[in-house]
């Protein structure tokens, strides 16, 4: 198979760190006002954006995840005061050391999404999985399988 | 070897409508670790509970994944649940098969169930990791601290003493009674504001279980809810508290004259004094920058006159350390800086005034003994000018915020000066007349039509002398042009700011400030007195602008806050927190500036290391203010520090269950 070949019903998988306050209430909301968007995300609850360390990211593009999102409560809204501003900040270096390794810097993004708001969830999930299918998979940084 | 049971809802058809519930099931059974799974319609009712209580003795489970609704809609029902079976509630995973999967991808079986089933495998990988946690308590220490012997600091210190509590009342000045003390009337019934705040102040210096400790600050906090350890410094009064008497000898013969910080600077105090005379407690302090003793080492007439020998020119400050279990903050407010407007001369011209200085000036104790004067000549001025907004609603050179008080407290002194000068003529500068709270509309309404003030809509952009008058240029925006006013003197609505130490007491207990160093509630609506420390409250304007009745308000919200708290013997505390791994704490400190909740100390260890005892430091989170973010864990550059329930171990095994 060669490198550039896109195989058969390719899907593309997208982790989701969603963060408990803000995020995963917005997706829950999403669910209850039934807003539908491509079952290829897949949420991993966090408390807290900040607690997303860079090094759970690079192991899921290791591992063949073709997208990372991490999303968390708006700027000033943090739950715990603080927490997406580091994240926020995290986000920009992250984005600049994919770049580095080789890997488009657009299959890592971060969004602030509140518990109020499912549109806004439902929104940029159908965004990212349009982008990141546009993309193809993703095969640097993967383990040899 | 550990045994998982695997529980898949079919939420009725909520969830089964959309996916293959007993697919599921069946996929989970292959998955490491699992030892029994199944599916049932309704989980969370009483049959499906009594499924799991019974697969976990019949199948030995010791780790049980749920996938149904959302956690943070059931989570609780089946910790529960385990709990009851005999497992460690923390023991629990769930996967969200319903809002996360089922009801949005209503029209796709065959991939929502392939979604479902990958999000019950990362559920397992990760209870596999999850340990037992145990919900630890601790004391709570009976006693509060209220910072602030104004109305707000009063209000809370008596709720919580009538309530059974002790409270102390620490306070900067010689006396309480803050602000309040310093206002003549109150609107909107134009009560005698000391009529009202002096029984108070009375009542909360007799209350046996109120200590006032005044002429006091808050030198240090530490510790955490129920157990707050704050050194206060007494400073020194150079008056001996016990035996003084109040008599007053000592200020009428001390030499030395200081301009009255409560009198706005507008008459003299003495060096030894009493802020003003229905001061609580109403024993004299020395003011040691302006005393001759002090200055020079010649006088001590007060300590010749006094008759208790009270004087004492040896007093030293002195540290108290005391232990609380909550605090409530209730610092009030400062008035702006209004010599930033130029342009009205505030500082320049004698009868430019704010309308703190207007309040004393019209108190029946002031500089004038309640006769409106004019502070330059002491004549009885005809026109007076009041202009509103100064400081406030101007990005600019001011705050961007409205001050609420001032419309009100603008249209109170309007009132009074038709009231008391008959022949006079009001003229009032405004942007907007904001007059929202009971019986203040009908007030404002009863200033224009009933005593006749001139409101102007527009702003003042210049006031200059001419004789002894001051002319007062500005334009009414309402009929298009400019006016001139002839004033004899002009009152300034300033705004209300922060305390301006405000943020060094919030960082040194340890909660958030905004940008306008007014004090940051945990929630603007639904958590208004509290902070986001726990067991630390707010009072009063510390927290943003605010009127007298607003601040009585918040703070018998708050000292209900307190003896909600105060009320239990101990408190138990989320197991959801931070822990180190002192084996590879490094002692970098990177944790420490990240922890918004300064929960995390560095300590020294003792170590045996190659038969010598070393000693280093490591790092250690207090277990009372943790609140479980994680934010430690990221910047710990060794893994030392890990977020129970949500560690690494866990996070990793979930994402890699995800791509396999």
């Amino acid at each position: 198979m060669s490198v550039k070949e896109i195989p058969q019903n390719w899907e593309p998988k997208i982790l989701v760190f969603a963060c408990n306050w803000c995020t995963y209430a917005g997706a829950d909301l999403a669910g209850l006002s039934r807003l539908q968007y491509p079952p290829n995300i897949r949420i991993l609850r966090v408390p807290c954006s900040g607690r997303v360390n860079p090094q759970f990211v690079i192991r899921a593009f290791q591992r063949g995840v073709d997208g990372v999102l991490v999303a968390g409560c708006h700027p000033g809204d943090c739950h715990y005061v603080t927490g997406n501003y580091f994240t926020r900040r995290r986000y920009l270096l992250m984005q600049r050391l994919l770049q580095y390794v080789g890997i488009d810097p657009e299959r890592f993004q971060a969004r602030w999404i509140s518990g109020s708001e499912g549109p806004k969830f439902q929104q940029v999930v159908n965004q990212i999985t349009e982008e990141i299918r546009a993309m193809g998979p993703n095969r640097k940084l993967r383990d040899a399988q | 070897m550990k045994r998982v049971g695997v529980f898949i809802c079919h939420c009725g058809s909520n969830i089964a409508a959309a996916v293959d519930c007993e697919k599921v099931a069946e996929n989970a059974k292959s998955f490491p670790g699992v030892a029994f799974s199944t599916d049932y319609k309704y989980m969370c009712a009483e049959p499906g509970q009594d499924l799991i209580k019974k697969a976990i003795k019949e199948h030995k489970l010791d780790r049980i994944v749920v996938a149904s609704c959302s956690p943070r809609m059931h989570e609780p029902t089946f910790r529960r649940c385990i709990e009851s079976g005999g497992l460690n509630p923390y023991l629990l995973e769930m996967a969200n098969i319903r809002e996360h999967c089922s009801w949005v991808h209503p029209d796709d079986k065959e991939r929502a169930t392939f979604k479902a089933t990958e999000l019950v495998r990362m559920a397992v990988a990760k209870v596999l990791k999850n340990e037992p946690l145990d919900k630890s308590t601790i004391p709570i220490t009976k006693r509060a601290l209220v910072i602030g012997g104004g109305i707000a600091g009063i209000q809370a210190a008596l709720d919580i003493a009538n309530a059974g509590h002790i409270v102390d009342v620490v306070e900067k000045e010689p006396s309480i009674g803050g602000r309040m003390a310093q206002i003549d009337k109150t609107f909107p019934t134009l009560d005698c504001s000391a009529c009202i705040l002096t029984p108070k102040m009375v009542e909360v210096a007799n209350h046996p279980n109120v200590n006032l400790i005044t002429y006091s600050e808050i030198e240090k906090v530490e510790g955490y809810v129920g157990n707050f350890d704050v050194t206060i410094r007494k400073k020194a009064r150079s008056v001996d508290m016990k035996a003084c008497t109040g008599c007053g000898t000592c200020y009428q013969k001390c030499p030395s004259k200081v301009p009255s910080e409560f009198e706005m600077e507008m008459m003299d105090r003495k060096a030894i004094y009493t802020p003003f005379p229905q001061a609580i407690p109403n024993k004299p302090v020395i003011d040691r920058e302006n005393c001759r003793y002090f200055k020079t080492g010649k006088c001590g007439v007060c300590q010749k006159v006094c008759p208790t020998n009270a004087v004492d020119f040896t007093q030293e400050d002195e540290l108290v350390t005391e232990r609380y279990g909550a605090i409530v903050v209730a610092t009030g407010f400062d008035l702006f800086d209004e010599s930033v407007y130029g342009e009205y001369g505030y500082g320049k011209y004698k009868d430019v005034i704010t309308g703190l200085h207007f309040e004393r000036l019209i108190n029946a104790s002031g500089p004038t003994m309640g006769k409106i004067k004019r502070p330059s000549d002491g004549k009885i001025p005809k026109n007076v000018v009041f202009i509103k907004c100064v400081g406030s609603r101007d990005e600019v050179k001011g705050k961007a915020y409205c001050s609420k008080t001032c419309c009100m407290y603008t249209a109170k002194h309007a009132t009074l000066v038709r009231e008391k000068i008959k022949d006079s003529n009001v003229y009032v500068f405004y942007m907007d007349v904001r007059t929202p709270g009971k019986g203040y509309d009908e007030f404002y309404t009863r200033t224009t039509d009933q005593f006749g003030a001139k409101y102007i809509r527009g702003r003042v952009s210049k006031i200059y002398e001419k004789g002894d008058k001051l002319i007062v240029r500005g334009e009414d925006t309402l009929l298009g042009r400019p006016v001139e006013v002839e004033a004899d003197m002009v009152v300034l609505a300033t705004a209300m700011v922060a305390k301006s130490d405000a943020a060094k007491l919030a960082q040194m207990i340890g909660f958030s400030y905004d940008q306008n160093h007014f004090y940051t509630e945990a929630h603007p609506k639904l958590a208004p007195v509290e902070t986001h420390t726990a067991g630390v409250y707010l009072a009063g304007a510390c927290q943003g602008p605010k009127d007298i009745p607003d601040s009585v308000a918040q703070a018998s919200a708050a000292a209900v806050k307190v003896c909600g708290l105060l009320s239990k013997e101990e408190m138990p505390t989320e197991p959801i927190i931070s822990a180190v791994d002192e084996a590879i704490c490094a002692g970098c400190g990177m944790c420490v500036p990240v922890c918004p909740y300064k929960a995390i100390d560095m300590k020294v260890i003792q170590e045996r290391v190659h038969g010598k005892t070393i000693s280093r430091k490591v790092a250690t989170v207090n277990s009372g203010l943790c609140q479980g973010c994680g934010a430690c864990t990221v910047a710990c550059r060794s893994a030392a520090l890990n977020l129970k329930h949500f560690t690494n171990e866990q996070i990793l095994a979930e994402v890699d269950a995800l791509c396999l």
